[in-house]
């Protein structure tokens, strides 16, 4: 019994992952599907708004600032605004010139964002990070919560100290799963909409043609930053999401380029770009061919070390690497082979209902 | 005037500033001439530049262990330069090629894909853990400081950050030859302006495009043995902390421009290097921390006032 919790927690974990995963890759493909901005500071994007998020809702510590222990909402909506603000600035300047500037750009954004991050430590406790973030639904068992409202208008502290002690410990990691997914689900369905709207197919034919686009009056400029600001709110989200999940944020190995920007792009790549559904596909299939890979080359080293007398925590250090450069690869193939992924992109026919 | 001002700031940050922007100006070289010529901003450069450090290191470890005296760094970068010329040509033909006729955005992604291909297998290969490059503190040359002391104006230069400079000064008149008076050098630098121009007057595409790689190679290598003197070790990120200076340098000098490159990789140097110095009062104008933001403000500026840079490269 034990093991298929065990089993189910990671399945959970599998889900949450996945699904923080999806998120990025949708706001990516906002940037990059629908308008063909080429975005390389996705992990700058997603720490804005995990470090907002982190600040804003946080018990007060004297690590860092504040921890104002605001409501949950209202650290993800920060989070999402403030992610989209740094986009705009970035998109105002370098989006009128051509996509190679952009990727310069969103790149060195990025590092200096870690560096805003690391250095200023009275803010954000520099390269030690914020810990005891608030998760969604764990966070109802913290006694700051059940003891103020909303939770404190249904029952007492000690009412709800005895509904959490009857629960099993793990209760909120389905339900965390669950909400990240519905997350996913609810953000999948309005970007549909928006695909399908006139401003989608505006985005389409801007990318397609843009001299034409330009011609027929079409604010080109404009509408990219739009997409661009759209894009990095989402990934502002995520950012809000993968701070909860992981509980514990500093600015380099949690938002690491390689692991973040990286594998998103491999992602949608792979999932077919400019297709939502196909974002989502492929941030669950690489999600999980990269922590599989992890168990078959460990299971690998462990043979290698039984059979002969190479030093396996030497091989243990560099198979991180190896994953890293079959991923790189995998990318290339893709991009050579299968430009437009698994699920190619549809476009909407001109009779489509929006 | 000397004691209280010049001596510090010529010594602790003129001259470093010099020494980053020689090697910052080496690598925008290769990025510059890529975007011109290949045109498509190349992630991997940085990478190539760090790749060229460690196996000249490798080289020289090998004649250490088999001779008893390891070569110096930079006659152990000739083979290594050769090494990673082969290097840009695989990865041309493998991975950039088949872009060639495709939008610049597909190869783009294609170089950063090969930016992290690169990277993991250095990491694989020699372990992600520091490497000392060169043992020992560097002391200032004697000779230099003896001139210039009974000047009264005592300049420090260690022998690493002369042969730095003194390197960059040939690799530069080189290259000046080389675009300047030889048929290639020509080609190249007709390509650069204008692919359509150069294609109808028979220049043959992929020989400059051949022809870019090796100089581009040449002056990577060149430009990480240079940083990996500086600092005296090896990094797996030391390639990928330099890209975003060498790309500011590239944009600041105009892309296509090689001497461009050289003064903007000059500018940029100095540019961080001094933004430390403390101008106003006694603390430093901006903590050194934030050394590598001042390469991407100044490239954020240009980008907004004059995207075409300071010698009117191409705007895209």
């Amino acid at each position: 019994m034990d093991q298929l919790i065990g089993y189910f927690l990671y399945f959970c974990s599998l889900l949450a992952v996945g699904g923080i995963y999806s998120l990025i890759a949708l706001g990516l493909n906002v940037q990059w599907g629908f308008a063909g901005l080429f975005n390389v500071g996705i992990a700058g994007f997603v720490s804005i708004g995990a470090y907002t998020y982190a600040l804003l809702t946080t018990d007060t510590s004297p690590l860092h600032y504040g921890g104002l222990g605001l409501p949950l909402a209202v650290g993800i909506v920060a989070a999402m605004i403030a992610s989209g603000l740094i986009s705009a600035i970035i998109g105002v300047i370098c989006i009128r010139l051509r996509s190679d500037y952009l990727a310069i750009a969103t790149i060195g954004i990025a590092e200096i964002i870690k560096l805003v991050l690391k250095n200023n430590s009275e803010i954000t406790n520099g390269p030690r990070g914020i810990n005891k973030i608030p998760r969604l639904w764990e966070n109802f068992t913290e006694e700051r919560f059940y003891n103020d409202w909303p939770m404190s208008w249904f029952a007492s502290a000690e009412t709800w100290q005895s509904i959490f002690s009857s629960l099993p410990r793990w209760w909120w990691q389905p339900c965390f799963a669950l909400s990240i997914i519905i997350a996913v689900y609810v953000v999948y369905k309005l970007l549909e909409k928006l695909r399908l709207s006139p401003w989608g197919r505006m985005m389409t034919a801007i990318r397609e043609n843009e001299p034409a686009a330009h011609a027929a009056g079409k604010n080109v400029t404009g509408r990219r930053i739009e997409a661009f600001i759209l894009g990095s709110m989402i990934m502002g989200l995520a950012g809000a999401v993968l701070a909860m999940h992981l509980r514990l944020i500093e600015p380099t190995n949690t938002f690491d380029p390689s692991k973040l920007t990286f594998l998103v792009w491999v992602m949608l790549i792979a999932g077919g770009s400019g297709n939502n559904r196909g974002a989502i596909l492929g941030s669950f299939l690489i999600w999980v061919i990269w922590s599989a890979s992890e168990i078959v080359i460990n299971v690998g080293i462990d043979v290698i070390g039984d059979f002969t007398n190479i030093h396996v925590g030497i091989l243990s250090t560099r198979a991180g690497y190896l994953r890293m450069l079959l991923i790189g690869l995998l990318l290339q193939y893709i991009l050579q082979k299968y430009p437009l992924g698994i699920l190619p992109e549809s476009r909407p026919t001109a009779s489509s209902k929006t | 005037m000397w004691e209280s001002f010049g001596f510090e700031f010529v010594n602790f940050y003129f001259i470093p500033g010099l020494v980053l922007g020689c090697i910052y100006a080496l690598g925008a070289i290769g990025i510059t001439l890529t975007f011109g010529i290949l045109r498509f901003a190349n992630f991997a450069h940085g990478e190539v530049m760090m790749t060229g450090a460690y196996v000249t290191w490798t080289i020289m470890a090998i004649t250490g262990a088999l001779f008893g005296w390891a070569l110096h760094p930079l006659i152990a970068a000739i083979p290594s330069i050769f090494l990673m010329i082969l290097v840009f040509f695989v990865v041309d033909r493998f991975f950039y090629k088949p872009f060639r006729k495709a939008p610049t955005i597909k190869v783009v992604m294609a170089s950063f894909g090969m930016m992290l291909v690169i990277r993991s297998l250095v990491q694989i290969l020699w372990g992600p853990n520091q490497i000392t490059f060169v043992r020992g503190i560097a002391k200032p040359n004697g000779f230099i400081r003896e001139l210039t002391g009974s000047l009264d104006m005592m300049i420090l230069v260690p022998n690493k950050h002369f042969l730095i400079m003194a390197g960059t000064v040939v690799i530069v008149i080189l290259l000046g030859y080389l675009l300047t008076s030889t048929r290639i050098g020509k080609a190249m630098r007709a390509v650069s302006d204008s692919p359509d121009l150069a294609l109808v007057t028979g220049i043959d595409v992929e020989v400059v495009i051949r022809a870019t790689w090796i100089v581009g190679g040449a002056c990577a290598v060149a430009a990480g043995v240079f940083l990996a003197m500086d600092i005296q070790m090896l990094e797996t990120t030391m390639g990928f902390r330099m890209l975003l200076p060498m790309f500011a340098a590239a944009i600041l000098g105009g892309i296509g421009k090689p001497y461009g490159a050289v003064l903007g990789g000059l500018v940029i140097g100095l540019a961080e290097e001094l933004s430390s110095y403390p101008w106003i009062g006694d603390s430093p104008l901006l903590s050194p921390g934030y050394k590598s933001g001042v390469a991407f403000s100044i490239m954020i500026v240009m980008l907004i006032v004059r995207p075409s840079g300071l010698f009117k490269g191409r705007t895209f």
